[in-house]
């Protein structure tokens, strides 16, 4: 239903590859592994829809558990080592490129930064920084007087962040700079590439501190992982497996305890019966409907597409959609603002080798009292290694530049270097995902979004700007560029201490019906200024022990 | 503007690596493939002739006897309703973009200089794209509400150089290191090369030095 994009990709696109009691073992260029199936009439304990960082997990947690598990996603079951080409636009068949409708102020761009499509969602082209929130972020409006609290405390995340740390073999440094003491880092860091040594000779000279950034890929062999060879690709997908994405870590054990995947399978609706409860779902597979009963339905879709189909379920005991009699579904959509400085060197960098941000500065997500914070909230920012097509699209996006002068300016490629931030914005009503008049191939009502910054936010990333400005001079760089973007989804469903202004509890439980539920990023009442990847491991973790001691007592 | 390109790197070839561990086989087939680019087939005779005149002065290379084609692939991408994930809610879908936008193009030229944009000199070509960018329009009209601006970057441009900049030729001209699976890289600083990559670049500028 959606035009394959791939050359390369052995059928991955056209045809599903979990059928007939096996699923593709990403470990392999063209093997198989066992997998478990499940009756479509039967009502298995759990249907999951989408396998990125939130479905990936809990699908794990709860097979482990002994429960019966399907886990469904709209796109391919990938094996890396054979389907990953070195090509950028080869590669862009990683992205959710079906047309989101993008409105508001300051509309969203999607695809590359913010959405996957495939069994391991984004983290197949993620680029892998895995920083925890700070403590206090956790109780935003009560400790720092910014957004609203999270419904967990900051302690349980702990935990929870130190085991999607080791399942996720984080190379880390041996002491991190900022927040609480934790525990070291499963791998050590990775040497820092003359890209990320930029950034720490621009922090040693402004006085404030650097660290090699904690990423998900190797230093060491791990498993079937071999250690990273510093391709430097990891934005367009691991061709080694050394990248640690919920391709090759959760997805091999939730299938080795007997979850059952469905790839290339959209899900279109979600069916409620009499007594209001969740049934099961109707999903698009092999060139038509099917219907999957279940005994509870969780949505791990992530901030666009698990409003959008609890959106599109909407029926006549439900008219405004699934969990939103409140009218909460889709608000409160955050990105992070993504503003970037790009300046000139004398001298060759070669920001291509290693990945893209091995080094990162969290010192504007700690300091509180400096004379110039003007904001709420954080940013932190790592050194970049950007492609050629994608730094391209950023000169040509941020400046109109075309011709000679374009190819000349590209020419410099090898002598520019970065920073880039990881900034928070606000939780507001009024950016929110809502469901438009067009439909798409399979017939759905598409996404409509609407995105703008709020004052906050643009001190926040002028002040990025002004700093990052002022790094890369005291780093010895010149003819400096600013471009802005934006990465990353939070919210769209948020969890919370109340049925009136949130969607789930802190269980990931719609407060509206109890066998529905949600986990995924969207549940973030807040953005933090760090990446959200290992958050919503991390989050997705803690959700599944949670579901699976409820089940125990009954309560599921 | 100059319309010669001094080459840092000239005499470097990513393609010299096909037979290297750099490569493997699915990036060559994805390569292979992409050396005969496919026939037009959503284009109409007259808008391609302004596509590929926008291309040429997108990118120019006035050097190469077989210049590295663009066009076919907008085309292609067209043709399957390849999408990018996004839609501006103040643009049309990719297909009525591209083809308002081309229409805009041409119709500027005309008010102008009573002449197409594909048979204008190259200057004044550059000067009607200055004129988009800038929405400076002589004939505002003709693009029906298309923001002009964000057609041109966000459309057109970043499209041309998302194609531009995947072929071996163009990174080769920017000392980029190409396809690197499964070898990658060894030494990572920036005056430590391996030696599969480019050796170092030369601009007229550090001469002067």
């Amino acid at each position: 239903m959606t035009p394959d994009v791939g050359l390369a990709s052995h059928g991955a696109e056209e045809a599903p590859r979990a059928t007939a009691g096996r699923a593709p073992d990403v470990f392999s260029r063209e093997g198989w592994v066992p997998m478990r199936e499940h009756c479509r009439d039967e009502a298995v304990d759990f249907v999951i829809v989408g396998a990125g960082c939130g479905g990936s997990v809990l699908a794990t947690k709860l097979a482990e558990a002994g429960h019966s598990v399907v886990l469904f996603d709209a796109g391919p079951f990938w094996r890396p080592l054979s389907d990953f080409a070195s090509d950028e636009r080869e590669q862009e068949k990683l992205y959710w490129l079906d047309e989101r409708i993008s409105g508001g102020d300051d509309p969203i761009e999607f695809g590359a930064n913010n959405s996957g499509r495939g069994v391991g969602g984004s983290t197949t082209h993620f680029q892998m920084v895995s920083l925890r929130f700070r403590p206090e972020w956790f109780k935003s409006r009560s400790a720092l007087g910014y957004a609203v609290d999270w419904p967990v405390d900051w302690k349980e995340m702990w935990h929870y962040y130190a085991e999607a740390e080791r399942a996720m073999s984080i190379s880390g440094p041996i002491s991190y700079p900022w927040g609480p003491k934790r525990g070291r880092y499963p791998y050590r860091a990775h040497e820092v590439n003359e890209a990320g040594l930029v950034l720490a000779r621009g922090a040693e000279a402004l006085g404030v501190d650097w660290a090699p950034t904690p990423l998900a890929t190797v230093s060491a062999p791990h498993g079937k992982s071999p250690p990273c060879v510093y391709r430097g690709m990891c934005k367009i997908g691991c061709s080694t497996n050394a990248k640690q994405s919920m391709l090759v870590t959760y997805i091999p054990r939730a299938l080795a305890a007997g979850a059952e995947i469905r790839d290339l399978a959209m899900v279109g609706h979600i069916e409620t019966g009499p007594d209001g409860r969740a049934t099961g779902v109707e999903y698009h597979r092999d060139g038509g409907w099917h219907f999957q009963k279940a005994r509870n339905v969780v949505v791990s879709a992530y901030s666009i597409e698990t409003p959008r189909l609890l959106l599109n379920s909407a029926c006549g005991r439900y008219p405004h959609g699934l969990a939103n009699g409140n009218g909460q579904v889709g608000r409160h959509l955050m990105v992070h603002a993504n503003h970037a400085v790009w300046a000139e060197f004398d001298r060759e960098i070669r920001w291509y080798k290693g990945p893209p941000s091995m080094a990162c500065c969290e010192h504007w997500n700690y300091d509180d009292d400096d004379p110039s914070r003007d904001f709420h909230g954080g940013y932190s920012f790592m050194s970049q290694g950007p492609l050629p097509s994608d730094f391209a699209g950023t000169l040509v996006g941020s400046t109109g530049a075309f011709g000679m002068d374009l190819r000349e300016r590209m020419a410099r490629y090898n002598r520019m270097a970065g920073l880039k931030i990881v900034g928070e914005t606000m939780p507001q009503a009024e950016n929110r995902v809502t469901l438009s008049d067009e439909t798409d191939a399979f017939g759905l009502p598409r996404a409509s979004v609407s995105f703008s910054y709020c004052d906050n936010d643009r001190r926040l990333y002028e002040h990025s700007q002004r700093f990052m400005t002022r790094m890369l001079e005291a780093a010895g760089g010149g003819n400096f560029l600013e471009s802005a973007s934006t990465a990353h989804l939070m919210g769209g469903c948020r969890m919370g201490h109340s049925p009136e202004d949130s969607v789930t509890d802190a269980d990931g439980r719609s407060w509206e019906i109890s066998n529905l539920w949600i986990c995924d990023g969207s549940l973030m009442p807040t953005a933090g200024g760090v990446n959200p990847a290992l958050t919503i491991v991390a989050n997705a973790a803690r959700i599944g022990d949670r579901m699976v001691r409820l089940a125990k007592r009954g309560e599921v | 503007m100059s319309d010669d390109f001094s080459d840092p790197y000239e005499g470097y070839d990513v393609l010299s690596k096909w037979d290297t561990p750099s490569f493997n086989d699915q990036t060559r087939r994805v390569l292979a493939a992409r050396r005969t680019p496919p026939a037009r087939r959503f284009f109409t005779q007259e808008e391609w002739r302004t596509l590929q005149a926008l291309c040429d002065r997108a990118i120019p290379q006035p050097e190469r006897a077989e210049p590295v084609p663009i066009a076919p692939w907008i085309d292609a991408d067209l043709h399957a309703d390849r999408g990018t994930g996004t839609r501006y809610a103040t643009m049309p879908a990719a297909r009525t973009a591209w083809r308002q936008g081309l229409a805009a193009i041409d119709a500027e030229a005309l008010v102008r200089f009573g002449t197409p944009f594909a048979d204008l000199a190259p200057e004044r070509q550059d000067a009607i794209l200055t004129a988009v960018d800038d929405e400076s329009l002589a004939d505002p009209y003709a693009w029906e509400g298309l923001p002009a601006r964000r057609f041109l970057r966000d459309t057109a441009l970043k499209t041309i150089v998302s194609i531009y900049y995947v072929h071996p030729q163009a990174m080769s001209e920017i000392g980029y290191g190409g396809p690197a699976s499964p070898r990658g890289y060894l030494r990572l600083g920036g005056d430590r090369l391996d030696p599969w990559e480019a050796p170092q670049g030369h601009w007229p500028e550090d001469e002067d030095r």
